[in-house]
């Protein structure tokens, strides 16, 4: 760990000055959301010129969070969320990560042309290609069951296999994924294969318990950047028609109808912000470390 | 974060993977091939199948919904982008003026941010934390906020107004084609900037410690230790900064489409947005994949300039 | 029909790998004769209005034994894609809503089947709530939608400004001058709020027709084949510049807000508005006034065609239509428009709501709905022209050149048109 050490206890206070009003700039947004959907529309507007707009004060109540729930299933759509976010990121690890080892250190044909594949993916944005993609999904096959006999199916819309499977791999995941392993010591298979491990095996006991900083990384860079995940919208909004399967952010659409009632605007984005920063809260530490290290074995 | 910029393609050639009997080998080849397999087909079909059809559609006139089957156009969609389509070529200029602000000021505050909470001080977590809240925020969220704030009567001019002592008079952001992308940029880096900070921490903790008692050693004051031996050890977290903030502020869509849909005047339209509007919202799909098409192309050839240029440097 | 159309598509792309599917027909959801009827609509989140298909639901499928309807409602900002994106796939429902101005493109894009009702059935409804596309009826309407310019009595006495009626709209003179009076003497930081905000199908809706009433027009009804003249000849340059000069002056706020909320929060001291906005502005207002809109030459104009139902292509067409037989009854025409605050579509349904019978306070929405409503154009050409439309109308009122964005548009529109052949005209 390499840190600055200030010389002198007085230049380390100076430094507050500049931290606490960068500070400010990263918080203002968020504090006037959250004290705005405490308050009614008007009173949103009328603070708006003094420091009131950020402080819970005036006629407060929580009628804009009570009116969410009767605008939105709420609890429904963050189910959905949850759901296919644990989906697309304990899939993606397990994928990504075997698809980075075999790039990394295993020596096979055909281990080239993969690689310029997933680089040459890495800059294809996602919603660049969402119009093919919503014609091929529309029309894959499926094996679906019908009582216990399985019948194949076509079409994925409406499904949560829509929302998770296309987001499995991920180019950037196995990307790091294959440096990270490639950093790891040589021999470790040599060494499990004279005790006799497969590859299998030894991928499983020996590569991932040592790579746990990369798979907490990919996993937080899944969750937080994937267009399918907590932020899932264009994708869902396009190919999701049943309200029962429907993500969160999608619901922000239920508030802009004719006219927009701006106090639930803030409840609503407010309620779907809130457990993205608790989990940061309680993550944070191992979060940083994780990336450091992931990035240290070089 | 060096890993990230380990020459990829050349690489995955040339580092040889760890020596091993030839007896293996067959073993080797089949095992690698189920490992590979998932992600593979995954990727063929899902990223690689979609981007062909791409590529395919941009040489007709396919629409979206018709009752009639696409027709092989040629060039038809390219000529018209590149001399009828002004629009178009307005929204290339604006996503490289975009890339061309964005790109050193969210990596220089990302370091800048980097530098503050790597120092040894009380509350450091507490700063990393509330630096990387715009992160964890959705950019749906985000824009709807800012758009708001940007209001002619929203926060950013009442703040203002209160900074300068009332002289400052109200402003429509983004209804200004002057100060709409300007607005765009501010929220974009707001919202962008820490990840960056988090890239550049980890990039900071992996120069060890002893580099600096050296350079203590020497006298050296804390310019010339960032200057001489910080900046050069950061290279390769450089390199992955610059590469990533590229191709996300090539990529800008959410925000304009939600604040402004690309006016006023079209001055803050992108390329993504002019690709998701004309092929799908307009519905001219053979048209948008052609503009899909010019985009990968440009972004690709950032990337390998990128590359190229940082290279050189070494 | 839309199975067939992707194997096209994938067969002209090259893509055998992805047609395979698409060879078997195999439709998920909607289309078969189950006795299951699914409905669609655009308005989740408006529960008032999901409340009343719900009770249609429940009588119909009280009424009988044959079908089951059920309803899901969609966001409206995302509907169209929502129903583009399920009809790529076949898994479009029995029944959905569609916004009148898009029931041409359906039709044509075959995701709609002509409906089956009764001329006697349909005599009674506005024509502008009945959704045509080459002759055959695809759509029909509960109720219609009619715009006007929201004003107070008060505030106009004291400017000295003359009170239009139908029989004598006011002029473009009259209209000016009465903007400049309401601005200058009640303390208004605006004249007029135009709702600006409300991108999307807003502005072809509330705008076109002043460009209408102008002599011009957003394609030529003729042909359907060119915008060229009507959308960039001098009629058009002189809505354009008349229009932009009303935000370049301050008459009108670029960024206003959706709903009216500048007029209903006292900034402004009128506003082009929706009936549906009515109601509230009486609340606050004693004295509102909703006047016909000014006549710029070619008379005064309207937007008209809201959300109407059709049939999709894939439907049990027989279930599908004694649906529909059961929900445009007046009953329920009138429902709609007692708790939405929406025109009703029959005179007799008119009779049996609050406001918009003969001597509601409403009525003269329907008398200008009657009286000068346009529909937008009954071409599939129209989602471009309603997204082009918008976004240079979108530059104008900031200040952008005026013919150039008027030739853009029509640039734009042309091309698409000619893309695709002419779209059958």
């Amino acid at each position: 760990m390499a840190t600055y050490r200030a010389p002198a206890d007085r230049r380390r206070a100076w430094t507050y000055v500049p931290m606490t009003a960068l500070a400010a700039f990263f918080l203002f947004p968020i504090v006037f959301m959250l004290a705005a959907s405490l308050k009614t529309d008007h009173q949103i507007f009328a603070d708006m010129d003094s420091v009131r707009a950020f402080l819970p004060v005036g006629d407060l109540s929580f009628a804009n969070y009570a009116a969410v729930f009767d605008r939105v299933p709420f609890w429904r759509f963050l189910g959905n969320t949850l759901l296919v976010t644990a989906a697309v990121t304990a899939l993606g690890l397990v994928v990504n990560s075997m698809c980075g080892y075999a790039l990394a250190r295993m020596r096979w044909r055909g281990r080239g042309l993969v690689f310029g594949l997933v680089i040459a993916t890495l800059i294809l944005p996602f919603d660049t290609t969402i119009v093919p993609m919503v014609y091929l999904v529309a029309n894959l096959p499926w094996i679906g069951f019908d009582g216990l006999t399985p019948v194949l199916e076509f079409g994925w819309l409406n499904t949560y296999r829509v929302q998770i499977v296309p987001f499995i791999v991920n180019a950037f995941s196995i990307f790091l994924f294959a440096q990270y392993f490639k950093s790891l010591p040589k021999g470790l298979e040599e060494a499990a294969a004279i005790d006799g491990a497969g590859w299998l095996r030894t991928y499983w006991r020996i590569i991932v318990p040592l790579s746990k900083p990369v798979f907490a990384t990919v996993a937080i860079l899944t969750v937080v950047t994937s267009p399918a995940t907590w932020n899932a919208y264009l994708w869902p909004l396009m190919t999701v028609q049943s309200e029962e399967l429907r993500p969160v952010m999608v619901g922000v659409q239920y508030f802009f109808q004719l006219d927009t009632a701006w106090g639930e605007v803030m409840a609503y984005i407010s309620m779907i912000t809130l457990p993205m920063v608790v989990v940061f809260l309680v993550f944070q530490r191992a979060f940083i470390q994780s990336i450091a290290s992931a990035g240290m074995k070089d | 974060m060096a890993i990230a910029v380990e020459r990829p393609v050349e690489g995955a050639a040339q580092a040889a993977p760890p020596p091993r009997r030839r007896s293996r080998s067959r073993a080797e080849q089949r095992a690698a091939t189920a490992f590979a397999v998932p992600g593979v087909v995954l990727l063929l079909v899902f990223v690689i199948g979609p981007a062909v059809v791409s590529l395919v559609l941009a040489f007709t006139n396919a629409r979206l919904v018709s009752p009639t089957p696409p027709e092989f156009t040629g060039l038809e969609n390219f000529q018209r982008a590149f001399t009828e389509d002004a629009l178009f070529r307005r929204s290339l200029l604006n996503t490289f003026v975009f890339a061309a602000v964005v790109v050193p000021l969210q990596g220089g505050l990302g370091l800048v941010l980097a530098l503050l909470v790597n120092q040894r001080i009380a509350g450091r977590n507490l700063f990393r934390t509330i630096y990387f809240l715009p992160v964890i925020t959705s950019m749906v969220v985000v824009s709807l906020l800012w758009r708001f704030l940007y209001q002619e009567d929203g926060l950013i001019n009442s703040g203002l107004s209160l900074l300068t002592g009332g002289a400052w008079a109200g402003q429509a952001w983004l209804a200004e084609p002057s100060t709409a992308m300007g607005a765009i940029v501010v929220m974009s880096v707001w919202q962008g900037v820490g990840f960056h900070m988090v890239i550049w921490l980890a990039g900071l903790q992996t120069i060890p410690e002893e580099v600096y008692e050296a350079g203590a050693l020497d006298g050296a004051t804390p310019w010339q230790r960032f200057r001489h031996l910080t900046l050069p050890l950061l290279k390769p977290t450089f390199v992955f900064v610059l590469i990533t903030i590229t191709i996300a502020a090539m990529s800008l869509f959410v925000q304009v489409n939600i604040m402004t849909g690309g006016g006023p005047v079209g001055s803050t339209s992108t390329l993504v947005l002019q690709i998701v509007q004309k092929g799908f919202q307009q519905q001219q799909m053979g048209y948008g994949a052609a503009l899909s098409l010019v985009f990968f192309c440009i972004v690709l050839a950032l990337a390998l300039l990128q590359r190229r240029l940082t290279r050189d440097g070494d | 029909m839309q199975r067939r159309r992707f194997f096209q598509l994938a067969a002209a792309s090259g893509g055998a790998a992805l047609a395979g599917p698409a060879l078997t027909a195999c439709s998920a959801r909607g289309g078969s004769a189950d006795g299951e009827l699914l409905l669609w609509s655009h308005n989740a989140g408006s529960p008032l209005e999901i409340e009343v298909t719900e009770s249609i639901i429940e009588a119909f499928n009280g009424s009988q034994d044959a079908y089951t309807a059920t309803l899901e409602p969609f966001p409206q900002d995302v509907y169209n894609d929502t129903v583009n994106a399920a009809a790529l796939s076949g898994d479009l429902p029995d029944l959905l809503t569609v916004d009148g101005p898009n029931v041409a493109n359906w039709a044509w894009a075959g995701h709609l089947q002509p409906l089956a009702l009764d001329a006697a059935v349909t005599d009674r409804f506005l024509p502008s709530v009945l959704g045509r596309f080459q002759d055959e009826l695809y759509a029909i309407g509960h109720w219609e939608a009619a715009c006007s310019v929201f004003a107070r009595q008060s505030v106009l006495e004291a400017a000295g400004v003359r009170i239009p009626t139908m029989e004598q709209p006011w002029t473009r003179e009259e209209f000016d001058d009465a903007l400049l009076q309401v601005a200058g003497s009640g303390g208004y930081q605006y004249a007029i709020d135009f709702s600006t905000a409300d991108t999307g199908e807003w502005y072809p809706y509330a705008f076109s027709p002043f460009l209408q009433s102008f002599g011009g027009d957003l394609i030529d009804r003729e042909t359907h084949l060119s915008a060229a003249g009507v959308l960039n000849g001098p009629e058009a340059l002189a809505w354009g510049q008349w229009f932009q000069g009303l935000f370049t002056s301050g008459l009108a706020n670029v960024e206003s807000p959706g709903g009216a909320e500048d007029f209903m929060q006292g900034k402004a001291a009128m506003a082009f508005h929706g009936n549906w906005g009515a109601l509230a502005a009486a609340d606050l207002y004693d004295d509102v006034l909703y006047l016909p809109p000014p006549d710029f030459g070619a008379g005064p104009k309207i937007g008209g065609g809201s959300w109407q139902w059709a049939v999709t292509s894939t439907a049990d067409g027989a279930g599908a239509n004694e649906w529909l037989a059961t929900a445009v009854s007046d009953e329920y025409v009138a429902e709609y428009a007692n708790r939405t605050g929406l025109i009703p579509a029959t005179d007799a349904a008119a009779e049996l709501t609050e406001h918009y019978g003969t001597d509601g306070k409403l009525r003269m929405m329907v008398d200008y709905s009657k009286a000068y409503a346009v529909l937008r154009p009954e071409t599939p050409a129209y989602t471009v022209i309603a997204s082009v439309f918008g976004q240079y109308t979108g530059d104008i009122i900031h200040g952008g050149d005026v013919q150039e964005s008027l030739d853009a548009m029509v640039a734009e529109i042309d091309a698409d048109i000619e893309s695709n052949a002419g779209y059958g005209f």
